[in-house]
């Protein structure tokens, strides 16, 4: 029996790839990352972008997606690149997009990509919790508390069950703020992902904070960690 | 209506504060948020004021009873947000059924039903707009009632309460909910919806003299708006109806209210700009409508007999309509609806047009209904030219050539397997049929001869390709007697004898080990289909039913894990205690002739001797044309509603798009 192949020419061969950093805003932080990924092809098919296709019976648009943050969080640094059958101006391509993609969804850096695997310089994130009306003194202590443990295991449930993990090593940093009442946080991306929830939950559970429900998480940034504890832009080469 | 101030609220003020909080607390909040593509918020007095200060903003709330997923892309209600927008005096939001997580936390919440564009109470509105395309959504309508802080009953409401007013194919027999709506409006929505916009503002702008049910007389003196409450129905002693009437209290309200026609459909290119959700819904695609009504006269499709007559869209109007909608959205795949597609008169030139137009951009094509005799390889080949070859749907609905007859779905054995035979020539592996269990006259024998005719399909393909790997789906759908048909006078099929068949046919299939995987089979059992024909053929008495279940926690009774028989049955029974009906005598009763039907009042247009002369002549197997090829055959609707079938072809072509 003949092996069926798809009928007509192959596709066109990507050109180009590019990286796009983009920012989950207001009330769009509830889409989810497969929400993201429809509206993101559907607002490629409108802005024209000569989007390069795999080969196959059921082609679809090269994108790749790099460590969405969680449905219900917002963010200013999502990532992630997609290749052009024709080579395109990078700062265009981020208008085209940027008014094709409905409002809080916001493309905001769109550069060529530079070698080297995205996701490798994506290490850590910055994270801001807003912790309205929490009780600050108990916080601070909860957090003198779990800075000071070695380990720090939360159990989380995941697709998979549920799972039992320390989130102590992957804090680089975690500061609080009083006014506004929140969390600044530097976690290292690890296997599994420790989540800012999921410091909460550390901070809850071993350390004796009276957590309320009310809490909104934001991801500031995400890139390759330097010696000091601060991140780099993962989008430029540096030093 | 509208211009409340409650507790300090602003009449139209977003509710979205309250709600954010609660939205990390449920499945899929992305379907509560809106800002979908192409959705709109107007301002609240977008229609100003009149010189005593009236606001003379109309302001509608649509509402899909279901779930966002199935309501966003629901053609009826996109139309009509779009239509009702474009007016400089009116605006419209869109709502839909909150699932129980976000339902149990509003309440705990004290958060109001919220439209998702604004997230405006809609109980600020002056009009919730319900489309019903199946009768599983009423207690979901109960709940949005509820949520909203409005009074279930009609009866009950203040004259700041919005009118509810049902639309969709249900709305054709809307007597099981007579009890929770004022008002009813049957047939096509875009002129309609414009007309009552237009009362409602003149009323608003005299200062509403006489309050709500002025407005409502107002309304139900057009002959075009029903209003239950000003029709009174006796009953005999034996359960059956005696009587409806215009109420004496309700001067100039007509005998009969007649449904909306929409003639020339590409003066009416809705939707111009289609919702593109955010969230993953039941429809993937832009739809354009290419035609509206059916005259091939199946006996068991409402749809086909209350949207009368056929009017063609034209190949240039359908082709604008998918450029600009494409160009708004971005999808990648485009469906022609209708209710039976390939009818269209250039449906040829249609696709093949559009396959040249499209081709090289990763669009694809779909023909969502397409007739046996219709279809051709051609055309399939132009479907699939840019897009997947996926399967192939035809709908014989009846397994024997007799049935078929009945049903008057004039399909031969032999049209259908010439036609999978030519799709399995070229290429395709897999079709799905489609059939119904439970039709008039319908024995063991009937719906035994699916099975022979899935396995003529499968030897023809197997024989024309040379392949053993292909596939025929087999999926029966419970028949359930509609108003407006011929068969509303039937007996409809009980739960266990309509299983007791579908067993045997499962049977048949599975027996013959010749062709083991080959064939499968999808049917759903017979119970939800009693409590759908309780409530399409139901009169006013079915509405205490419909409220016990919302009461007893009844919910999104079109989702198999939602819908409960045993609490629908225990609260019919508990509700007809004191009637001579039962949840029986509404759906496995034959009808007589001269019984008084619950929706005889409203005015299909078809006319009730036509549609009796049709059951006997299905009783006698006798089939019946297509008026748009033979001469008419007087359903009856062309002369009592004043409309002729408009159909092409108009000789034109599409030309290729110009390169941007």
């Amino acid at each position: 029996m003949a092996k069926r192949v798809p009928e007509g020419p192959a596709p066109d061969p990507a050109v180009q790839k590019l990286r796009v950093r983009y920012a989950k805003r207001g009330r769009l932080r509830f889409t989810s990352t497969r929400d993201f990924q429809r509206a993101l092809e559907r607002a490629v098919r409108r802005a024209r972008l000569p989007v390069a296709f795999s080969a196959g019976f059921h082609p679809h648009p090269k994108i790749s997606y790099a460590n969405a943050a969680a449905t219900g969080w917002a963010s200013e640094a999502e990532y992630f690149e997609i290749s052009l059958t024709e080579r395109a101006d990078p700062a265009q391509v981020a208008v085209a997009l940027d008014e094709a993609l409905p409002p809080g969804l916001d493309v905001l850096q769109v550069v060529e990509a530079e070698p080297g695997a995205l996701a490798d310089r994506l290490q850590a994130s910055v994270w801001r919790v807003d912790l309205p009306g929490a009780d600050v003194t108990g916080l601070r202590s909860a957090l003198e508390r779990l800075l000071a443990m070695d380990r720090a295991e939360v159990t989380r449930m995941t697709k998979s069950g549920a799972r039992t993990f320390d989130v102590r090593a992957a804090i680089e940093r975690a500061e609080l703020t009083a006014d506004p009442a929140g969390l600044d946080l530097v976690l290292h991306h690890t296997t599994p992902a420790v989540r800012p929830t999921d410091i909460l939950t550390a901070l809850t559970e071993l350390c004796g904070w009276q957590a309320d429900r009310t809490r909104s998480v934001t991801r500031l940034a995400q890139g390759p960690m330097r010696a000091d504890g601060a991140l780099d832009d993962p989008l430029t080469e540096r030093g | 209506m509208g211009g409340r101030h409650t507790l300090g609220r602003m009449s139209g003020e977003s509710i979205f504060p309250a709600l954010e909080p609660l939205l990390d607390q449920v499945s899929k909040p992305i379907q509560y948020v809106g800002g979908e593509l192409n959705s709109q918020v107007k301002d609240w007095d977008c229609g100003g004021f009149g010189p005593a200060g009236e606001a003379l903003t109309t302001r509608w709330a649509l509402m899909y009873p279901d779930a966002y997923e199935v309501g966003l892309p629901n053609q009826g209600v996109m139309i009509l947000y779009e239509v009702l927008n474009e007016r400089t005096d009116a605006l419209a939001e869109r709502t839909y059924a909150v699932w129980p997580d976000l339902e149990a936390l509003m309440r705990e919440h004290d958060v109001p039903q919220f439209t998702v564009d604004g997230h405006r109470p809609v109980r600020d509105f002056d009009v919730l707009g319900v489309s019903f395309s199946t009768e599983l959504g009423y207690t979901n309508l109960l709940t949005a009632l509820d949520l909203a802080g409005m009074p279930l009953h009609a009866a009950d409401r203040a004259e700041s309460d919005p009118l509810v007013i049902a639309g969709g194919h249900a709305a054709f027999n809307p007597e099981p909910i007579a009890d929770f709506i004022d008002a009813a409006v049957v047939g096509d929505g875009e002129q309609a919806v414009l007309a009552i916009t237009d009362e409602i503002k003149r009323w608003k702008a005299e200062g509403r003299p006489g309050g709500r049910r002025e407005l409502l007389l107002r309304l139900a003196r057009t002959g075009g708006v029903y209003v239950p409450a000003f029709y009174d129905v006796d009953y005999l002693p034996d359960g059956r109806i005696k009587r409806v009437a215009p109420s004496p209290s309700a001067p100039g309200v007509p005998w009969r209210v007649s449904k909306h026609t929409v003639m020339d459909l590409d003066a009416w290119p809705y939707p111009k700009q289609p919702l593109v959700p955010l969230a993953e819904t039941v429809h993937e695609r832009m739809s354009v409508e290419i035609f509206r009504g059916c005259t091939r006269g199946c006996r068991f499709c409402q749809a086909g007999m209350i949207t009368r007559p056929v009017r063609e869209r034209s190949i240039t109007g359908i082709g604008e309509m998918v450029e600009k909608g494409l160009a708004a959205t971005g999808f990648e795949e485009v469906g022609l609806l209708s209710l039976s597609s390939a009818d269209h008169t250039e449906i040829a030139e249609v696709t093949k047009g559009l396959a040249d137009r499209y081709e090289g951009t990763q669009t694809g094509l779909s023909l969502p209904s397409t007739r046996v005799d219709a279809f051709n390889i051609d055309l399939a080949n132009e479907l699939t030219r840019n897009g997947r070859r996926s399967g192939l749907t035809f709908a014989p609905e009846g397994g024997s050539e007799r049935i078929r007859k009945v049903i008057n779905k004039m399909v031969s054995e032999d049209d259908l397997i010439n036609t999978v035979a030519a799709a399995y020539g070229a290429g395709w592996r897999q079709v799905k049929l489609y059939f119904m269990c439970g039709l008039p006259t319908e024995t063991d024998e009937d719906v035994l001869q699916i099975a022979e005719l899935a396995k003529r399909v499968i030897d023809t393909g197997r024989q024309v390709s040379g392949r053993r790997d292909i596939r025929c789906t087999v999926s029966i759908g419970g028949f359930v007697p509609k108003p407006h048909t011929p068969f509303q006078w039937c007996a409809q099929l009980g739960p266990e004898e309509t299983d007791a068949r579908l067993a045997k046919l499962r049977e048949a299939i599975r027996s013959d080990k010749r062709y083991g995987s080959a064939i499968g089979m999808r049917y759903h059992d017979g119970e939800p289909g009693l409590i759908e024909g309780l409530l399409s053929r139901g009169d006013r008495r079915v509405g205490r039913v419909i409220e016990a279940v919302w009461r007893d926690g009844g919910r999104f009774d079109g989702w198999s894990e939602h819908f409960s028989f045993e609490r629908w049955m225990r609260c019919a029974t508990t509700a007809f205690a004191d009637l001579p009906v039962d949840v029986q005598w509404y759906t496995t009763r034959e009808r007589g002739e001269t019984e008084v039907l619950p929706w005889d009042h409203l005015d299909s247009g078809l006319d009730k001797e036509w549609l009796w002369d049709d059951w006997q002549d299905a009783l006698d197997e006798t089939e019946v044309d297509d008026c748009r090829w033979t001469p008419c055959f007087d359903c009856g609707v062309c002369p009592q509603m004043g409309t002729d079938i408009q159909i092409g072809p108009t000789g034109k072509k599409l030309l290729p798009l110009s390169v941007v």
